[in-house]
């Protein structure tokens, strides 16, 4: 079973068409199999360290003067978010469902959902370039060092714990990354391919690149795509596990408790308003 | 590399002489299986070498599927009933004459002796980029080589295109929507049956079958009710060659009158999309008006709102135009002397 469709074009070059559909579910059951091993290890291997964070107390005065509710995403995240998961979800469907023998029209729908998705990204970058706190998604050497102590302590090794996260913890970190990647991928050959048919917006043309720079383009396209099958099983079952329903509650109402909060955020690294005046601007701004 | 042609590809050769062992086959080898009907189809795909079948179920030693048989609510079409047959049949002449007419258009005598009735709605298009077998939409690629600047798309769609350009080839395809006709299928979960139009599927819904006909699928009847027994029909084809072609349209019209007032009435046209269309809003437009030039080019302009030329097939546009007008009026053809 190969991972790519080739064929012969009419100058005779052998060129890539697509991904093999296959991937769609080596992709799906990718996803299961993570979620069902993430459960079982979460459930009977993982205990002790969640028991082990719940005991490290915060000190009082980091507690001084927080909020009952703290807040998280404002309401332009928070739309964005929405928006964006809607889009993907139209994309996903539209995309694989008449792969797998569920026929309709779904070209219209999908680059109608590509466009909104492509708006909400090109919202969320200026938003999150010059209205946020552009660097609290991305991993800083805190979050290596932990992470490094995490592998240690999975592998059963006797190092310190590590320190509680910052807004972000590593893992939701590293996956906005890949996240980040994969659409920055379905986006722009999606844009490109919009050349390809009938959209109103774009006049159609599809010599715009030769056979190969396309080929590799549905293929990159593909192989993203079905990455979000993954990352997409991945994202909903981290929302809906016990542990995480503040964080998703916090993606609808926009704040979190306080208890919360301070059992799994460390206040040092992620400054809520109400403390010093200096850590009010700038919890401000991160939590907005 | 040399291309090898006219010598088909060793396929194992499968003989049922029943319905029940012919869809037994083919649910047994499902995507490797090749239905042959009158093969005028079939043998261009396995001699050009571009489908490979390792299993070809024929059909022809098949009874069940052959005749025409009179009923209490129309006709029973056998799909393997060959369009010789179905044009000179005596019944269809008389009260269904506008099937009798579309299946006397088809190509030749000869191909007309061969070909059958399920073959003909059944067959795949004609775009010659798919045919030559490269990797176009329709064969699962990621282009359509005739919806190009240069493409040659004189005999391509005009309506409902969506990413590929071919229309569905079919004469009688029309014909027997415009009669209502109802398609019976059978399948691994019994039979099923459907309306002529809903027999075939457009690029937007699944860019690689010209009909809903899957792996495992049988199309065993063409049912005829009386509804439109003994209306007033219209039928033209034109085409490049009148003695053997392909449609570049075709239209069939149905209509039950008043006096001049038009009761009822069903058209289809085919050749301008990837499906053979029913011309749902002509008809509701024509309904209850006089049978008249004006309701003619009215119907006419109708039909084609929306229609996007390609480059070289924008003459269709006009053409389907005039024989919507023409389907309404009555207005025959200028009869060539043959």
């Amino acid at each position: 079973m190969g991972i790519l469709e080739w064929a012969t074009d009419p100058w005779g070059q052998r060129v890539p068409i697509h991904i093999a559909w296959s991937l769609i579910w080596v992709a799906l059951i990718g996803g299961l199999l993570f979620l069902i091993i993430h459960a079982i290890y979460v459930a009977f291997f993982a205990k002790q360290d969640t028991e082990a964070k719940v005991i490290v107390a915060p000190s009082p005065t980091s507690t001084a003067n927080l909020p009952a509710r703290i807040p998280r995403h404002s309401l332009a995240a928070r739309l964005f978010h929405w928006i964006m998961a809607a889009a993907m979800f139209v994309l996903l469907f539209t995309a694989f469902l008449p792969k797998v023998g569920v026929q309709f029209n779904w070209v219209t729908y999908h680059w109608i959902a590509g466009l909104v998705l492509t708006a909400s990204v090109l919202f969320h970058i200026i938003h999150a370039s010059f209205f946020l706190d552009f660097w609290s998604i991305w991993p800083d050497k805190t979050d290596l060092e932990d992470g490094k102590k995490r592998v240690m302590r999975w592998l059963g090794k006797p190092v310190p714990h590590p320190r509680k996260s910052a807004k972000y913890p590593i893992d939701n970190k590293l996956y906005h990354a890949v996240v980040m990647l994969c659409g920055l991928a379905v986006i722009a050959t999606g844009v490109f391919m919009m050349f390809r048919v009938r959209t109103g917006i774009l006049p159609r043309n599809p010599y715009l690149f030769g056979d190969m720079t396309w080929g590799l383009m549905y293929v990159l396209h593909g192989l993203a795509g079905v990455g979000f099958i993954t990352l997409t099983i991945a994202h909903v079952y981290f929302a809906v596990r016990p542990d995480k329903l503040p964080i998703t509650a916090s993606m609808i109402v926009g704040t979190m408790s306080r208890e919360f909060y301070l059992r799994e955020h460390d206040p040092e690294r992620w400054v809520v308003s109400g403390q010093s005046a200096s850590a009010e601007r700038r919890g401000l701004a991160d939590a907005s | 590399m040399a291309v090898i042609r006219d010598v088909m590809p060793a396929f194992q050769l499968l003989q049922p002489n029943s319905v029940t062992d012919a869809h037994d086959l083919l649910a047994q080898h499902g995507e490797d299986a090749w239905v042959l009907a009158g093969g005028l189809d079939s043998f261009d795909w396995l001699k050009d070498r571009i489908r490979k079948p390792k299993v070809v179920v024929d059909l022809s030693g098949v009874e069940e599927l052959k005749g025409i048989r009179e009923t209490a609510n129309g006709l029973e079409i056998g799909a393997m009933t060959t369009l010789t047959e179905v044009a000179n049949h005596s019944v269809i002449k008389e009260k269904y004459g506008l099937l009798s007419q579309a299946a006397e258009l088809v190509a030749s005598p000869q191909i007309r002796n061969q070909g059958t009735l399920g073959g003909n709605v059944s067959q795949d298009t004609r775009c010659w980029y798919y045919r030559a077998g490269w990797p176009c939409y329709r064969a699962g690629g990621n282009i359509c080589y005739a919806d190009t600047p240069v493409g040659r798309n004189r005999e391509h769609a005009i309506l409902y295109a969506e990413r590929c350009v071919a229309v569905n080839p079919s004469d009688t395809a029309p014909a027997l929507i415009a009669l209502d006709a109802k398609f019976a299928i059978r399948s691994a979960k019994g039979e099923r049956v459907v309306d002529a139009e809903d027999y075939f599927v457009g690029p937007d819904r699944d860019i690689t079958h010209l009909t809903i006909i899957q792996p495992g699928d049988l199309l065993t009847q063409i049912r005829i009710p009386s509804t439109w027994a003994g209306a007033k029909f219209y039928f033209e084809k034109v085409r490049d060659r009148n003695v053997w072609d392909f449609p570049l349209l075709n239209v069939a019209s149905a209509l039950s009158l008043s006096g001049n007032t038009v009761d009822r009435v069903r058209i289809a046209v085919n050749g301008a999309a990837a499906r053979p269309l029913r011309l749902k809003a002509v008809e509701a437009f024509v309904q209850g008006k006089p049978r008249t030039a004006d309701t003619g080019e009215a119907a006419g302009k109708l039909a084609v709102e929306g229609a996007v030329p390609l480059q070289f097939n924008a003459y269709k546009i006009p053409l389907m135009r005039n024989l919507v007008k023409r389907s309404i009026t009555g207005v025959e053809e200028v009869k060539w002397a043959s």
